[in-house]
């Protein structure tokens, strides 16, 4: 199930200079490919939340180029914060994208009500944004992004808020989806453990500029669950990607 | 639950405290009507006049409401084309605050020379109250989520998309804050304007009264219908206040009560 599919997309020498003079990106070269999981990870300055922007297309490169070979750029994006109009509820937020594609309300309700369900909200769809936990939230945004079932899930640090006990359960749900709908996910993040738990696949990054520093692969097999995490093999993966990491934090912080 | 009631109880009391002292005092020195009525005479002629005072009671609320809703969709319409066209805010902004800060008293003489005496007391209201709704909407326009106006951008949202499911409505608290600031301007400025024209000899609502009833010496009524003016004043506030809780109620942090 770890056999690569076709590229969908690939950073070229991407490069990113802002108007304060700050580099953030400098010569990032990734693919990415169908179906695959996999993880930038970086302390925070590393450029990895730009690097995001920028495959999104909400931020231009100053170098470099995004292709993408398929020619659909269609994608999700899950940010930091739930990021919900608090005047909808679950089902209005979650059909936001429909809404701006001026797609029927009629149309689009199966598309809605499925997504919210998938991600086990069914109970909550007319519930305000005020009424529900971070976790909630965060799964209202996780299904405005698959809504549209986009082929490129971005995902930036998205449960870096929320306390360990519902991290894990997001992370185990956010698992199974991935592998019932086969969908291809760049996940942003600053733990080594969440990065090695959910990831095929770590770009380990450095920082100032941000680069490629090193790429490592987690062959460990799906379904991934608590015995995985509490496993030799998971302690010994999360070393191994712990080391690269401050290598890549002493070399890149000169 | 007791919190509440002292919340009810103690500017009742207060009250009932002020207006018990102001009859002994009225009482005690005798004081003629001419110079302080008596709270119980205030109230009997509230009671004798008030058809007359009723009927300019009306035309009053008529005014501050034909100004509330103009400086409503005024300020607003003015407030959505500034953050949509950054030139206008230029040009336009700096007359505002003039408007603003010169004060009515000194305009509303003047507007009465150029524009039909109903005219310019709408006006005077209306630049009174048009302001907060200009500010307000306009700050909450600009403070919209950061995040929410890239996930618009992502799916391509067209500007009208953005501004009518993006930026209204998160303005909505703002705008309804800088509404009820305006419910009660549209008073003052109606009446401000009212008692500016009824020197020139015209007018029927409750300043002109009050106005009139000074020349004549009569201030039981001049008290009695700065009792309605308030009440009026009270009443817009709360009404607008009621309206800012409706439309907020399900979603904004400012109409929900904390649990403790």
């Amino acid at each position: 199930m770890s056999l690569p599919g076709a590229t969908i997309v690939s950073l070229r020498s991407v490069g990113k200079t802002f108007e304060s003079g700050t580099v953030a990106l400098d010569g990032l070269s990734l693919d990415v490919h169908a179906g695959e999981f996999v993880s930038l990870l970086g302390p925070s300055g590393c450029g990895k939340s730009t690097a995001l922007r920028i495959i999104a297309g909400l931020s231009a490169p100053s170098a470099g180029a995004v292709e993408w070979p398929s020619g659909d750029s269609k994608i999700g994006f899950v940010f930091q914060e739930p990021t919900l109009m608090p005047w909808a509820d679950v089902a209005a937020n979650v059909r936001l994208p429909f809404k701006l594609a001026n797609t029927d309300k009629a149309q689009s309700r199966d598309a809605v009500n499925q997504a919210v369900a998938r991600v086990g909200l069914s109970d909550f769809a007319h519930s305000y944004p005020r009424e529900l936990s971070g976790g909630m939230k965060m799964r209202t945004s996780i299904a405005r992004a698959l809504v549209t079932e986009p082929k490129l899930l971005l995902m930036d640090e998205p449960f870096a808020a929320l306390d360990e006990i519902t991290r894990f359960k997001l992370n185990n749900d956010l698992l199974r989806l991935w592998q019932d709908l086969r969908r291809t996910v760049i996940f942003v993040t600053h733990s080594v453990f969440e990065s090695v738990y959910l990831s095929q696949r770590i770009v380990v990054m450095t920082p100032r500029p941000g680069r490629v520093f090193a790429e490592i692969a987690i062959p460990a097999p799906y379904p991934r669950d608590e015995r995985f995490r509490t496993s030799a093999e998971y302690a010994g993966y999360c070393r191994q990607v712990a080391e690269a990491l401050s290598q890549a934090m002493a070399g890149g912080g000169s | 639950m007791n919190e509440r009631w002292t919340r009810v109880a103690s500017p009742l009391l207060t009250l009932a405290v002020l207006l018990a002292a102001w009859e002994a005092v009225v009482r005690f020195f005798a004081l003629p009507t001419y110079v302080l009525p008596a709270p119980s005479l205030v109230v009997t002629t509230l009671v004798a006049d008030a058809g007359l005072l009723w009927s300019s009671l009306l035309v009053t609320l008529g005014i501050t409401f034909e100004a509330f809703v103009v400086a409503a969709l005024g300020g607003v319409a003015l407030a959505v084309a500034f953050s949509l066209w950054r030139p206008i805010e230029r040009s336009l902004y700096p007359f505002a605050v003039i408007l603003q800060v010169t004060p009515i008293v000194a305009i509303a003489p003047l507007l009465l020379i150029y524009l039909p005496q109903p005219l310019a007391v709408l006006a005077c209201a209306w630049i009174v109250a048009f302001f907060p709704v200009l500010a307000n909407t306009t700050l909450g326009l600009n403070s919209v989520d950061h995040n929410l106006l890239a996930l618009f951008e992502l799916y391509k949202a067209s500007r009208w998309q953005v501004l009518w499911n993006l930026k209204l409505p998160s303005a909505l608290p703002q705008m309804l804050a800088g509404l009820r600031i305006a419910g009660g301007l549209s008073l003052i400025g109606a009446v401000v304007a009212e008692i500016a024209a009824g020197s020139a000899g015209a007018g029927s609502g409750l300043a002109y009264r009050i106005a009139e009833s000074g020349y004549r010496l009569n201030i039981p009524r001049m008290f009695a219908a700065l009792l309605l003016l308030s009440a009026a004043g009270v009443a817009i506030f709360f009404a607008l206040s009621a309206l800012s809780h409706v439309v907020l109620r399900r979603w904004h942090e400012s109409a929900l009560r904390r649990e403790t």
